[in-house]
């Protein structure tokens, strides 16, 4: 391992939102109608990691949680300059919400050792919450920065950071840290064919629930340990929408009048 | 002894320089009503520094007590020392339900609060339920807004982030009482976070506006964005973009619509020359009022529309700035 910064990059996959179908009767998402691909937040979070290596040196290692299809997120990862990749595949991890998912991620980071960084994107584009990257530094007792649009600087201790809460600030931490960041911080870069094809061979650690028996309880992994249930899914409603097209030479006296109707117009 | 004999419902009072985030009266009028159907206190805490008058104000729009931590330590928002200090709250009155803002400040506190009680959160509701068994459900959109999920949660407290402008808040009554309890904050440790202020401020608040008029790449260059502004102001509104406008520097971030960017609910939203995209939709999709203006008659946006014009924007946009200039100066 190489001095610098020793960074950790938490990626999920999940499906592209584009295409994934749902089934309206069962209430159901039918996860196996769209291809899988990272999460596109968590590619700017590495390559926040990728630039820190490139400006003060580094150690990037990638862990995802899911089923054993995430490897191709990681080999993803390696061939844009990841250093090594870890897998978290277990059926006793399955079935978890945030809770868990940040428990989880965290124990593994407790069984990796050291780290100066983690980095997590702000949110996915399937769960939705934002809330692994916040219950990860809480579960690690490390301080953490949501939403981060701009590394202004970075030493080997520390990091000046752009915070975007709406208005935007600059915060200092103290390292080791955690950031969350959003897709505005940088445009992450394509891989090589040169390291896709070396991240092809490449050797991807494999963690079962039995590997983080030392560092975290078995019961807070999963269903088990996820305190929140989706019960239902429904779909968004657009009942009560008029879908009013106006046609013609009229069109928009029309659209005026209606505005004017419904007090848009004074 | 000020404390509490039953549970409540707590409301977390988002403060930024003395002024309360109006989610926070929000949550207060919903958590009232859960509150009184549960027949459980309704309870809000308020931390920062100078606020202590803020406290009073919690109370008007429907607090029956206030926690207030009103010190130096707590001027600054460090999630970690407020984390710290409404965890031990927290433990020592045991709410039954927790409810925060979902603003960017409340998504980057509730999940650490959550983890440090080990209990569950639910992120961005729009709707917070009790079912016929007396359960809390609570009702958040995921899939970048394609499905409406229902979350219950079995720990202890229930804890769920909510959206702006989504909950009404109860009209102000200067006549209301409540108890409000002063607290010190517990010794807070040194959190390894340092804030070196403010290095811009938004240029339009989107989250705010009741009119938004939007461009898309229905748009062929920055220039016609005038076209759009003038539209805005002519309503009174302000204007809105896709992503792709941003991405290209037309327009800065702080007037995007959309999943990476602000989620909006205006009275009225009209979309020009934007297709309608998951990524967008998730952003304008509860606005009251949607109006579409597009070449593409099959193009998504139609289908959340409430009223639409297929046509070209730049023959449809001018002749709409035309009609309302005339209506103003027959005024
Ligand atoms: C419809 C639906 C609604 C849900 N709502 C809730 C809810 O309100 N509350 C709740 O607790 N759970 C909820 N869940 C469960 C939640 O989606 C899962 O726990 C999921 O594994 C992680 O949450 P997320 O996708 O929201 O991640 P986020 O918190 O949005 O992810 C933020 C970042 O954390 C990292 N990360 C997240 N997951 C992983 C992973 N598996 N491996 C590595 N890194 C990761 C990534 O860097 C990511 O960018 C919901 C699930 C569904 C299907
Ligand atoms: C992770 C992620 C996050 C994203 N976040 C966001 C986000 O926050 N907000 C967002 O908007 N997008 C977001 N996107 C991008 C999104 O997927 C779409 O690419 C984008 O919304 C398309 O913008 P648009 O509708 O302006 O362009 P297009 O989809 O190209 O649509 C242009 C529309 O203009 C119409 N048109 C063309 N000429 C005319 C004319 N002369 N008159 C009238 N109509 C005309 C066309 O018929 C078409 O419908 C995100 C994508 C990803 C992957």
């Amino acid at each position: 391992m190489n001095s610098g910064l020793r960074i950790i990059v938490l990626i999920k996959q999940v499906p592209d939102i584009g295409k994934v179908k749902f089934n309206v009767e069962e209430g159901r998402i039918d996860r196996s109608s769209a291809s899988l691909e990272t999460n596109p937040f968590d590619l700017n979070a590495l390559e926040t990691a990728i630039q820190f290596k490139e400006h003060i040196g580094g150690y990037v290692t990638v862990v995802s949680m899911g089923p054993p299809q995430a490897e191709s997120s990681l080999r993803d990862a390696l061939a844009r300059g990841a250093d090594r990749a870890i897998l978290l595949t277990d059926k006793f991890f399955a079935g978890a919400d945030t809770l868990a998912t940040s428990y989880t991620l965290a124990t593994a980071i407790r069984k990796i050792g050291f780290f100066d960084l983690i980095i997590c994107g702000e949110k996915t584009v399937d769960g939705d919450t934002g809330q692994v990257g916040p219950e990860v530094a809480e579960h690690l007792n490390i301080p953490h920065v949501a939403y981060v649009c701009e590394i202004r600087s970075a030493t080997l201790d520390r990091l000046l950071v752009v915070s975007d809460m709406g208005d935007k600030y600059l915060i200092e931490v103290k390292l080791p840290a955690l950031i969350t960041v959003t897709k505005d911080i940088n445009t992450p870069r394509l891989p090589t064919l040169r390291n896709v094809l070396k991240a092809k061979k490449a050797n991807i650690e494999v963690w079962s629930a039995d590997d983080l028996a030392d560092y975290g309880e078995l019961c807070r992994f999963g269903l088990q340990g996820s305190m929140t249930t989706v019960f239902k899914i429904v779909f968004p409603s657009e009942e009560g929408r008029r879908g009013l097209i106006f046609h013609g030479e009229d069109a928009v006296e029309k659209l005026v009048e209606v505005l004017r109707e419904r007090g848009f117009i004074a | 002894m000020n404390q509490p004999v039953k549970n409540g419902v707590m409301v977390y009072a988002e403060q930024e320089e003395g002024i309360v985030h109006p989610v926070s009266f929000e949550l207060l009028g919903k958590g009232r009503e859960l509150a009184d159907r549960l027949n459980i206190e309704l309870w809000s805490v308020l931390l920062g520094y100078r606020v202590r008058d803020k406290a009073e104000t919690l109370i008007h729009y429907g607090a029956d007590r206030v926690f207030l931590y009103d010190d130096q330590m707590l001027e600054e928002f460090d999630v970690v020392k407020y984390k710290h200090v409404l965890v031990e709250l927290v433990r020592e009155v045991a709410p039954q339900l927790f409810l925060i803002g979902a603003t960017p400040l409340g998504r980057s506190l509730a999940p650490r609060i959550a983890a440090a009680l080990n209990t569950g959160l639910t992120a961005d509701c729009i709707d917070i339920q009790i079912d016929d068994r007396g359960e809390i459900v609570q009702i958040r959109p995921a899939f970048t807004g394609n499905i409406i999920a229902h979350i219950k949660t079995r720990s202890r407290p229930i804890m769920a982030t909510v959206r702006y402008r989504v909950m009404k808040p109860l009209p102000r009554d200067n006549s209301r009482r409540g108890k409000i309890v002063e607290r010190s904050p517990p010794k807070l440790p040194d959190t390894g976070l340092k804030f070196l202020g403010e290095v811009s401020t938004r240029s339009v608040n989107l989250a705010e506006a009741d009119i938004i008029v939007s461009g898309g790449r229905g748009l062929k260059k920055k220039e016609d964005l005038n076209m759009l502004k003038e539209l805005a102001s002519l309503l009174g509104g302000v204007v809105g973009v896709s992503r792709p406008l941003v991405d290209d520097g037309w327009i800065s971030k702080d007037h995007q619509v959309g999943f990476s960017g602000n989620t909006v609910k205006p009275k009225l939203y009209i979309a020009c020359g934007v297709s309608g995209s998951p990524q967008h939709m998730a952003g304008m999709r509860d606005s009251e009022v949607i109006v579409a203006i597009n070449i593409d008659r099959s193009a998504p946006i139609f289908r959340i529309a409430d009223y639409g014009i297929v046509g070209d924007l730049y023959e449809v946009v001018p002749k709409l700035i035309e009609a309302l200039k005339r209506l103003k100066e027959n005024e």
